[in-house]
């Protein structure tokens, strides 16, 4: 019992996840209708850092979470995560622990109970013995806002904002060195948002795992994130990238500040130029 | 507290008999009253037939401790027995090789689609001519009604299967086999629910019409011997039975359906 292996250790991991992407570009469908949903992005994101995209709808953001993902390729360019290619034009990009996604509508397995959703990628790559995840799961879930009591319930009888947690917990347990999150919290109502932010900050502070979130919402991006990426319409390459300087760790009044709302004031006016021309696009492509 | 308490406690299983369903046995008598009533007013159509009480006597007298009547229960529930396990057997393997295979699927669903219109009593006579016995005729005819419609309802399955499902599980490290497993078979589970649901019916309806035409065993003959020798009474011993039968086979199959999936809340 005492030498039972710790997984997610805070102290090290600090200088994992870093996350160089350089001169990514997307093709869709290259011979035909010829889609550029990436256009030369090129980002740094240290070890250790949360970083949030925004931008309009159909920007690339998720293309781009794809591509890190590993479900999707890419059509120029590469990516490293600490120094090793993870996707290169020659080496399609896999899917990997090291980088699991929670998806926006959420993509618990709902046969499964909260425990084994979480502990589904250690026992399914046969690291531990069942007995053992079994044990670090339950460990991990009373660790994160007592989660173990539900341990034992099937997703369909949580709110999304407890199958949220549960499925950031997933990822979690893998040690991944990056977090993706793909607009993890777009359906949900504001007081569960905030709930919701407040537990994510926790388990940053804890963990220190690089994050790269994606959202609509630039409040909840600046609110959260290091560095706010605004990235332009169609092909989406970055317009601007926005350094955060707001202390850590942060409350509701950190909303409420000057300086929150400087930050806020530089990144509308860039998301809503990149919207403004998405929009009149979308009415030529319509005439 | 936080969003926490949102979780709520598994329901507890209602006992049947406390919330016994008072409203439907009450539909139930008065279905019986107004036929009774029919039939003593002598409504148009119902001059021939006899009453609810004339029915039950006869039953009571003559079918309750007869043999063969229990034995027709027997024939016939085996035969849909059969027919709808065969059909599971070989529909499901079928329906995950439609849906996750292209070249399979290019290959073979043509046919399937042009076989899949033909209705099970049009398979009587080559049945008959094909198969050498006259049961396993009427088995293969039972199978054919819920083939079809299993592996139409598993293809479909497959199809529906969450892509985000997929590539999770495989960022998680499962292997090819883990994720068809682990992933794809409890996907189609719902879906597979859904063809035994309507597989089990079909096979009721189709097992009574091949046994009127080509047998001389079980519900559907009893059925129809009632009203070869003008016994009315029998033909209505004889619906009444199919109805409880088919009655009967849907609550085991819903019974069956609610262990495969313990995960949904059934209200």
């Amino acid at each position: 019992m005492t030498d039972k292996p710790v997984i997610i250790d805070s102290s090290t991991d600090a200088r994992f996840g870093h996350l160089s992407v350089q001169n990514v570009s997307k093709v869709y469908d290259p011979l035909g209708a010829h889609v550029e949903a990436l256009d030369d992005c090129s980002l740094e994101i240290p070890a250790g850092e949360f970083i949030a995209v925004v931008g309009p709808s159909g920007c690339g953001k998720s293309t781009l979470l794809n591509i890190l993902a590993g479900f999707d390729n890419l059509t120029a360019g590469q990516v490293l995560i600490d120094g090793e290619k993870l996707a290169t034009i020659d080496h399609p990009p896999r899917p990997g622990s090291d980088r699991v996604v929670v998806f926006q509508n959420g993509a618990l397995f709902p046969w499964k109970t909260v425990l084994q959703n979480v502990v589904y990628g250690l026992v399914v790559q046969n690291r531990f013995p069942e007995s053992e995840a079994n044990e670090m799961g339950m460990e991990l879930l009373a660790r994160s806002g007592n989660l173990d009591r539900i341990a034992g319930s099937y997703p369909s009888q949580l709110s999304s904002g407890m199958q949220r947690r549960v499925e950031i917990l997933r990822a979690l347990i893998n040690n991944p060195r990056i977090l993706l999150l793909d607009e993890p919290f777009r359906a949900m109502d504001t007081v569960s948002k905030t709930t919701m932010h407040r537990y994510l900050l926790e388990i940053y502070d804890q963990y220190h795992k690089t994050v790269f979130f994606i959202t609509h919402d630039l409040d909840e991006a600046i609110f959260l994130a290091d560095t706010v990426v605004v990235m332009t319409t169609r092909p989406g390459t970055i317009k601007l990238r926005l350094d955060v300087d707001l202390p850590r760790p942060r409350t509701r009044e950190t909303m409420l500040s000057q300086r929150f709302l400087e930050l806020k004031q530089q990144a509308v006016s860039a998301v809503h130029e990149e919207a403004k021309k998405a929009f009149e696009r979308g009415e030529r492509e319509l005439a | 507290m936080s969003a926490g308490s949102e979780s709520r406690p598994l329901p507890s299983r209602p006992s049947r008999w406390r919330h016994l369903n008072w409203r439907g046995a009450v539909s139930v008598i008065t279905f019986f009253v107004l036929w009774h009533l029919a039939v003593v007013l002598e409504f148009a159509g119902f001059a021939e037939l006899p009453t609810p009480v004339q029915t039950m006597s006869i039953f009571v007298t003559e079918y309750l401790t007869s043999i063969d009547y229990w034995n027709s229960w027997l024939v016939s529930f085996e035969r849909v027995f059969y027919g709808f396990i065969i059909a599971q057997l070989l529909g499901i393997p079928l329906g995950l090789l439609f849906g996750t295979s292209p070249r399979f699927r290019n290959m073979f669903f043509p046919v399937f689609e042009l076989l899949r219109p033909i209705p099970p009593l049009a398979w009587v006579p080559i049945s008959i001519l094909f198969w050498p016995t006259n049961e396993s005729s009427i088995v293969f005819i039972t199978f054919i009604g819920a083939f079809f419609v299993i592996v139409i309802n598993v293809y479909d399955g497959v199809g529906n299967i969450q892509k985000e499902h997929m590539w999770l599980a495989r960022s998680l490290g499962a292997s090819r086999m883990a994720i068809f497993r682990r992933i794809m078979l409890p996907s189609v589970i719902p879906s597979i629910a859904v063809g035994m649901t309507l597989g089990i019916a079909i096979t009721w309806n189709v097992v009574i019409a091949a046994e009127m035409i080509a047998s001389d065993s079980g519900l559907g003959r009893l059925t129809w011997e009632g009203y070869v020798s003008s016994t009315p009474e029998v033909v209505l011993i004889g619906m009444i039975s199919i109805g409880l039968a088919g009655y009967l086979s849907s609550i085991t199959v819903d019974m069956i359906e609610r262990r495969m999936m313990p995960w949904q809340e059934k209200s």
